[in-house]
């Protein structure tokens, strides 16, 4: 199965209402005061949230405006367009220049981190890559533990200390031992936080203080992981997880249910960080690479 | 953001409104314009938000603005009243009428059923019943050693199965619970998507054999628009008694919470602050309306405050402080009550209009002050703390080692507790009667 299908397997759902809901909206009409109405609420029950919908839905009166578009099934095309164009390019994870690649995973609580190290883990081990997994997670109960079933399924090192401990000291060994073992990609977890704890956003600098310490430019990457069925709280969380950590890209789990994660496009707009990777189930092959026109194609393809 | 500025932006609206009299249709449509966005904005779920404003509207046209309140004020009044009303009408009385009485757990991945059974546990122990915990999310990696590791945070036993059905688990739990004397069983089970059939009749299952008398759906408070979807199909299945909303803790503004009580129509029975496992709250109706609002949680932080302090430790204290005794062993005693509340920012949260200032640099400024002011007198002796007079140069010293902070510091903290003290001492008359949360911080003004 190619990517694409996999996508559009993993989204589904979400295009079945999403796009049900839009094409039976455009279909035969004209264009009026109420079908825009009636776009915009379809945007908005997808998270995209109300900024970004006015944003795509004034962009498409005008467009529709501009081109002389009368006819409901026309605007499809322009909305797919004014969606795709807030996306962006596609962003890939790529392998830093240096080794050890080190990855830093952030995110508030139960958004998906552990399962998605692990499956990266999973797909890094699978190319050949000697992985070493760090349990930075040293605050919720059996994080370590669940980290360590992952490390043993995709033949990963894990590097952990007792539950309490200063998760920058787990860091710290963890550094170490990617030197010393020659590894070629360290992914740290780290416990799940909200960011409105302050204290809790420091110990997360400090984190990646003690790793751009032991190693010149690393973590060359800082994944945000958020879920998908987050609403426009997603925005704080990428902006105060943004400022602490330097993220660079983001990682949108559980796009399996019937959620459509569309915050991440108010994310991109307001703070231009694009998602690189996105969780469409709970199996390894699962994680995928994210992919801006797939993504909006895959919600309107039929 | 938006929604901390509602009460603002109605006030703009209506600033041209300086009479009194009647809402007209026109005021209304104007405001209602502002709070339509507003509760989007919180996430209330938009078909929701479409039959709020209907019925605002119609209560709100015609209405007599009262003599105490502007328009603007008036209509946050009137949505303020209609958020509460749908979110009120139930206490949260848990079902513990038999023996052992079954609550079951259930939600998505992630939203927090395993620390909220770690609480449960907890309250349902300290009413002084026999709780046992048991494992019934054989899915994700460890899932069943976290449960564990709550467990004995708590005092309370976990009971697990390896390699079992969770139809399995459950029955021999039962058993379990009626052969040790355990009266409450409170089933985790593991997280799963409200469209996944198998893993949704597994629930079903579960339910056929334990007959719960408590089925609550866990709900994540910054979850978004698709809320009323997972909670509908969840409440379809397994007819749910009601609602915990978690991670309330954070700055979702959980309109999350209203969408599932207007759709789903079951009752949020508790709310849950943090990972600490003593933070489950019963479920205030007009406080979640308040924060839904952007307008703080006053009955909280009173009610926090209240918890914080003891009364008779305070009543104490206003003695002293009316007299000479007050001293810094008193004052370090004040700042422990104060610091039971809770995080700064997480006080200054549900203070109405304080949210904005939350994350700024000078909170952090004042938490790093007050411990600085606890390492100094930590460092000093007890003879020094209680009379604080006696401290010269030498002891100054050695305390400012002891502390890691600069002499000036110790000078500093010395001058300021004996300028409260006297200002004390002229105010004391005036401090009523040993009304224990009447009493303020000195050193914070």
């Amino acid at each position: 199965m190619g990517f694409f299908d996999k996508l559009v397997n993993g989204l589904n759902k979400t295009r079945n209402q999403l796009v049900k809901q839009i094409q039976s909206v455009l279909k035969g009409k004209s264009l009026s005061p109420e079908l825009f109405e009636e776009l915009e609420e379809i945007l908005i029950s997808a998270d995209i949230g109300v900024g970004s919908t006015m944003e795509i839905i004034e962009n498409l009166k005008l467009r529709c405006a501009k081109e002389k578009i009368t006819s409901g099934d026309e605007v499809e095309e322009i909305l797919k367009d004014e969606m795709a164009k807030l996306l962006g390019e596609k962003e890939q994870l790529k392998p830093a220049p240096t080794t050890p690649w080190v990855i830093m995973v952030v995110g508030v609580n139960g958004v998906g981190k552990t399962t998605t190290i692990g499956k990266l883990a999973a797909k890094f081990g699978e190319e050949g890559k000697k992985v070493i997994l760090a349990a930075g997670d040293t605050f919720r109960a059996a994080a370590a533990e669940q980290l360590e079933i992952w490390a043993k399924r995709s033949k990963a090192q894990l590097i952990r200390h007792e539950e309490g401990s200063d998760p920058a000291a787990v860091a710290y060994d963890a550094v170490q031992a990617a030197k010393n073992r020659k590894a070629d990609i360290l992914i740290i977890d780290t416990a799940g936080r909200l960011h409105t704890k302050t204290n809790l956003m420091e110990e997360l600098k400090k984190i990646r203080r003690v790793i751009s310490r032991e190693i010149e430019n690393a973590p060359q990457d800082v994944l945000l992981v958020l879920d998908a069925t987050t609403g426009q709280n997603g925005l704080n969380q990428a902006k105060v997880f943004k400022e602490a950590t330097e993220v660079n890209g983001i990682v949108l789990t559980k796009l399996d249910g019937t959620s459509k994660g569309g915050i991440v496009i108010a994310i991109k707009k307001e703070l231009s960080l694009p998602v690189k990777l996105i969780g469409v189930g709970e199996g390894i092959e699962d994680l995928q690479e994210f992919d801006p026109k797939d993504f909006v194609n895959a919600l309107f393809s039929k | 953001m938006i929604f901390e500025n509602l009460a603002e932006k109605l006030q703009n609206t209506f600033t041209n409104l300086k009479r009194r009299g009647k809402l007209t249709e026109k005021d209304v449509e104007l405001a209602l314009k502002e709070v339509r966005l507003a509760l989007l904005e919180a996430d209330v779920n938009y078909k929701v938000v479409k039959t709020f404003t209907e019925k605002v509207r119609t209560r709100a046209v015609g209405e007599e603005v009262l003599k105490s309140l502007t328009p603007a004020q008036q209509v946050i009044k009137i949505v303020y009243d209609e958020l509460t009303a749908l979110m009120g009408g139930s206490t949260a009385q848990l079902d513990l009428s038999h023996s052992p009485s079954v609550i079951m757990l259930v939600g998505l991945q992630g939203a927090g059923k395993t620390t909220t059974a770690g609480k449960l546990a907890k309250s349902i122990k300290e009413k002084g019943r026999k709780p046992l915990l048991v494992a019934c999310d054989i899915y994700r990696p460890a899932a069943i050693k976290q449960l564990q590791v709550v467990g004995s945070q708590v005092g309370v036993e976990v009971f697990s199965l390896e390699g079992q059905k969770p139809t399995t688990i459950a029955q021999a739990a039962y058993k379990y619970s009626n052969q040790n004397g355990f009266d409450v069983l409170i089933i985790d089970t593991a997280g799963r998507l409200h469209i996944d059939d198998e893993l949704m009749q597994e629930l079903v299952d579960l339910k056929k054999i334990l007959s719960p008398q408590e089925l609550f759906f866990v709900a994540d408070a910054m979850t978004g628009q698709d809320a009323v979807n997972v909670a509908d199909s969840f409440n379809q299945r397994l007819d749910i008694t009601g609602v915990i909303l978690t991670k309330l803790d954070g700055d979702a503004r959980g309109g999350a919470a209203l969408s599932i009580r207007e759709v789903v129509g079951k009752p949020i029975k508790y709310a849950s602050f943090g990972e600490k496992l003593d933070s489950l709250e019963p479920f205030h109706p007009d406080r979640m309306a308040s924060r839904i609002l952007g307008m703080g949680d006053l009955g909280t932080i009173l009610e926090k405050a209240q918890q914080a302090i003891d009364e008779k430790e305070a009543a104490k204290l206003v003695q002293k402080l009316t007299t000479d005794d007050f001293n810094l062993e008193d004052f370090y005693d004040q700042m422990q009550q104060m610091k039971k509340m809770g995080p700064l920012n997480q006080l200054l949260e549900m203070v109405p209009g304080m949210n904005k200032l939350k994350g700024q640099a000078d909170l952090g400024a004042a938490e790093k002050e007050m411990q600085q002011i606890e390492a100094i007198i930590n460092s000093m002796t007890q003879k020094e703390r209680r009379q604080p007079d006696i401290i010269d140069a030498s002891r100054k010293r050695r305390i400012a080692c002891g502390s890691g902070v600069k002499v000036q510091d110790v000078n500093k903290l010395l001058k300021q507790f004996s300028e409260t003290k006297k200002l004390m001492k002229q105010f004391g008359g005036l401090s009523g009667k040993g009304k224990g949360n009447r009493i303020r911080m000195p050193f914070f003004k």
